[in-house]
């Protein structure tokens, strides 16, 4: 039986997911004063990482839906 | 930037690596010689590093204190087991060949996991075909080969064998197996067990250096018996007597083995006891420490002191003191404290000269003292009225738990609070302790006094509203007060100004008491809301209300309405709420302790008490109460009736039965809520009454128990249905399900309850008391958890919220930036802010 394809982001619970570009990358790094390594991380193996194909070092910008502020955005680095 | 930590590791310690780092062998029992002077080669060696002051050490040449001591060694005669690796032992000693120490599994396998190895190790060796033994293991050191005993060096041989590869299958790091058998047994350094010197001049010594001597002899006689050849039994007599004593030094809690005793009967105190539980080093020295210039005592209130002081006992200010430089503006002033003599309050206790010497001030040395006092020097003083001290309950729960108040010197022993302080400590006063520090820089009393005072935090952090406000006797005080018809004559008038420092002479003949409320209020202030006492009339009369429970206040004057736990309560408090926030922090206190000084004293003077007359309800609502109950038996029986001939249509959800039972639930409640209704509008107030209706203490819940009727009791939230099979007692028919005999209570606490009534009262009650102390214990633990893990997060100046390491956990902190704890309940009233 041939694997079913699942669409992941497709579930309301799934936020959206994106990679960002090296320039915006930078932009992020330098607003914060920060390192790659004090950014939250998340695994290569990731469904949803692996559903947008981003590699190691990629930071992933996630549209969160929030309670207290309505949209909130999360970053992540792919480890 | 802080540092950041690769990696640790713990690992074995080898021989050879504890012969590198020792300094000397000790191989003598014996401490000091008959001189009193250390022998070499004993426990006291002074190569193992120095304790006494003055002299220097002979290995690495620091003074006492800056040498951390050195570790020497005992050449252990024949092998020991090191205890607390004994399993791990065990484990190996399973799944590896008797004979060449390969591993005992098929490698070409692959079906057969690691954690299988350990359960179902071969039962021939795959490399040289050797038939393995049964090995078992009898706690706490003793192996056995079938029924054979194995020996330390046995054991250790066979360790030996195991090669490093198969050591990496078996995903054990950190050295040789072997090095679990102790050939070569460290000797912690005279540092690590200081002796002690009694008054007497002898010498006490520490439990470690004990259990080391013990050590040392048997070892030794071991050597001298393998020496003269003696039998092989007494030889395996002393090696067990060297096992026991090695055993119990690592750890003297091991379960299986009788803890080593000093003389007097006592457990020694050895390498493990000092590490772990309650006391040991990590959770009795490391998370938590003893501090000085700390007191701790029984509090009691005192409303005429400020909310953000605290009263100290005289008997405790001597004790404290406040270290204060001297300077050419205060020598004077310390010089004089200083000759007051230390138990002349106030007076001084210390004196620290510039080069760090520190002197006692007593009553013989205070004119010398005083004498050499010099600018720079230090002047340890006693704690005096206005000194920023910190103020703690335990358990410190949220952030108010610690709060910085000023201290004010009193008689007596106890340390008094304001009441309106007692909701975020938690504290009552039936025998609470507080514990009170006070921060020794000035760095410390500024940091207190502008992020911890008492005045700041009136809000409560988690949803903004005032947190520190009035509570029982001071609401119904200021609903006397306020309430229609208070007339107080000029003399009565003239004492409540002068207690709120607004004297006047020019007074009116009589003031009615609203007017004098509003001698309290801000002359700008404007504001209109419904008090507690409101009945919710679905048309509000706004300022005509019949019940005197619209608030208007206008210009700073009380027009309507009476002040109560909705203008000053924990948690409403709309009165202190608008005056907080647009008056700010100062003023607010002034209003908290004028409006605590102002109810305390009219409630006191105009005389407030509750009886058992207060519970008296007269006939009328004794019948409407008969003809309430009578009409609910009726409700149910029908109920019951249809059930029971099957016409009750189920409710969603349910099926017959379920349905019933919320259906008869809902009619008791019905007739609850009815009674509950009669007693809010038909009673005549009386004190209970005025406490209810005030939210100063009680509920109308608690008078329509006490005074017409208590109602369903429950538990688990269903009716009472336990005991015997279809009925509660044997006083009733089996099966009925009418409301005496599952729980419903006709009678109040007033009239008494009948015996049923009383026992269905006592399940609910005990119910009631389990729930309460499960619920705290363990909503406290997971408290502890969260505030354990979180306790390093932090929001950054930038929004952020950063652990210790500077790591992100949120961009943005709440992920709306908001601080609740400025807000009005989660809300921002614009109108305020402009």
């Amino acid at each position: 039986m041939a694997k079913k394809e699942i669409n992941i982001f497709e579930n309301y619970l799934v936020p959206k997911h994106e990679i960002m570009t090296e320039e915006e990358k930078q932009q992020l790094l330098k607003k914060f004063n920060i390192s790659l390594k004090q950014l939250p991380r998340i695994k290569e193996r990731d469904p949803a990482v692996k559903a947008i194909g981003a590699k190691k070092g990629d930071i992933i910008k996630i549209e969160r839906k929030s309670e207290t502020a309505g949209v909130a955005y999360y970053y992540r680095v792919v480890v | 930037m802080t540092m950041e930590i690769t990696s640790i590791d713990f690992k074995l310690l080898s021989p050879q690596m504890i012969k590198k780092m020792t300094t000397v062998r000790i191989d003598k029992a014996e401490l000091y010689d008959p001189d009193g002077y250390p022998i070499d080669g004993g426990l006291s060696d002074l190569r193992l590093g120095v304790i006494d002051p003055g002299l220097r050490c002979r290995v690495c040449g620091a003074t006492a204190g800056n040498c951390l001591g050195h570790f020497g060694y005992i050449e252990l005669t024949k092998p020991i087991i090191h205890p607390l690796y004994a399993k791990r032992i065990y484990q190996l000693l399973k799944v590896t060949c008797r004979k060449c120490g390969a591993l005992l599994y098929d490698k070409s396998d692959k079906k057969i996991s690691l954690k299988n190895v350990y359960k179902n190790p071969l039962k021939v060796c795959p490399q040289c075909k050797e038939k393995q033994k049964k090995i078992t293991y009898q706690k706490p050191t003793l192996f056995r080969e079938d029924s054979k005993e194995l020996t330390a060096e046995e054991i250790r041989a066979r360790l030996e064998k195991i090669t490093d590869e198969d050591l990496k299958l078996l995903k054990i790091r950190g050295g040789r197996p072997e090095w679990m058998i102790l050939t070569l047994l460290p000797v912690p350094p005279v540092t690590m067990r200081p002796s002690i010197t009694l008054e007497s001049g002898e010498r006490s010594e520490d439990d470690l250096t004990h259990k080391l001597v013990d050590i040392i002899r048997i070892n030794e006689r071991l050597k001298k018996n393998l020496e003269l050849g003696a039998p092989d039994f007494i030889i395996a007599d002393i090696w067990e007597l060297l096992q026991y004593h090695v055993s119990t030094l690592m750890s003297n809690e091991i379960s299986t083995l009788p803890p080593a005793r000093h003389r007097s009967g006592r457990p020694l105190k050895t390498l493990a006891q000092r590490l772990t539980k309650k006391e040991g080093r990590f959770r009795g020295n490391l998370t938590g420490k003893r501090v000085n210039f700390s007191a701790r005592t029984v509090i009691s209130p005192d409303a005429k002191i400020s909310i953000d002081e605290v009263g100290v006992p005289k008997y405790v200010a001597k004790e404290l003191t406040v270290p204060e430089r001297v300077t050419k503006k205060n020598i004077k002033y310390l010089k004089e404290l200083i000759l007051r003599g230390p138990d002349n309050y106030p007076a001084a206790n210390y004196l620290i000269r510039s080069d760090g010497i520190k002197k006692k001030i007593t009553e013989e040395n205070k004119e010398a003292i005083a004498e050499e006092v010099t600018i720079g020097y230090i002047v340890e003083r006693h704690l005096q009225d206005g000194d920023i001290v910190l103020f703690n309950r335990q358990p410190s729960l949220h952030k108010v738990s610690i709060m910085a108040h000023k201290a004010k010197i009193l008689p007596y022993k106890t340390f008094r609070l304001h009441p309106c302080t007692t909701i975020p400590y938690n504290a009552d006063f039936d025998g609470d302790e507080m514990n009170l520090h006070v921060p020794q820089t000035e760095e410390a009393q500024v940091e207190a006094k502008m992020l911890l005072a008492v005045k700041d935090n009136i809000r409560s952090p988690r949803y903004g509203l005032p947190l520190i406000s009035c509570k029982h006797d001071q609401i119904t005080g200021t609903y006397l007060l306020t309430r229609e018809g208070t007339v107080l004559d000029k003399k009565e008038a003239a004492h409540i100004f002068m207690l709120i420092g607004k004297e006047n002479e020019n007074l009116k003949d009589s003031y009615t008491g609203k007017e004098i409320f509003s001698a309290l209020l801000p002359s700008d202030l404007n504001i209109e809301f419904k008090s507690a006492g409101c009945v919710g009339c679905p048309h509000c009369e706004k300022h005509n209300c019949p019940y005197d429970a619209y608030v208007v206040i206008k210009n700073g004057k009380l027009k309507h309405g009476v002040i109560d736990d909705n203008a000053l309560g924990e948690g409403k408090g709309k009165l202190i709420n608008i005056i907080e926030r647009k008056y700010g922090s100062d003023k607010i206190k002034e209003f908290l302790n004028n409006v605590s000084r102002v109810s305390i004293y009219y409630v006191t003077h105009h005389g407030f008490t509750i009886s058992i007359s207060d519970q008296m309800v007269n006939k009328n609502i004794t019948t409407i109460k008969e003809k309430k109950i009578s009409e609910t038996r009726k409700n149910v029986d029908h109920l019951i009736k249809s059930y029971k001939s099957g016409r009750l249509k189920p409710l969603p959800g349910f099926d017959e039965k379920g349905s019933l039972e919320l259906l008869i639930q809902s009619e008791a409640g019905k007739l609850m809520n009815s009674m509950s209704k009669l007693i809010k509008t038909k009673i005549k107030e009386n004190s209970a009454v005025i406490m209810a209706k005030t939210g100063a203490r009680g509920s109308y819940v608690n008078l329509t128990q006490t005074s017409v009727l208590v109602g369903q009791k429950a538990i688990a939230g269903k009716r009472i249905f336990r005991g015997f099979r279809n009925r509660t007692t044997s006083h009733f028919k089996k099966g009925v399900l009418d409301l005496k005999s599952h729980g419903f209570v006709f009678n109040c606490y007033k009239d008494g309850l009948d015996p049923f009534e009383f026992f269905f009262d006592a399940m609910n009650s005990r119910e009631n008391l389990m729930d309460k102390s499960l619920q705290t214990r363990h909503s406290g633990y997971l408290e502890r958890r969260l505030v354990n893990a979180l306790q390093d997060l932090k929001v950054e100046y930038d929004g952020t919220v950063r652990d210790s390491s500077g790591r992100i956990i949120q961009f943005v902190a709440g992920e709306d930036g908001m601080d609740v704890g400025k807000s009005d309940n989660g809300e921002i009233n614009f109108n305020l802010i402009i």
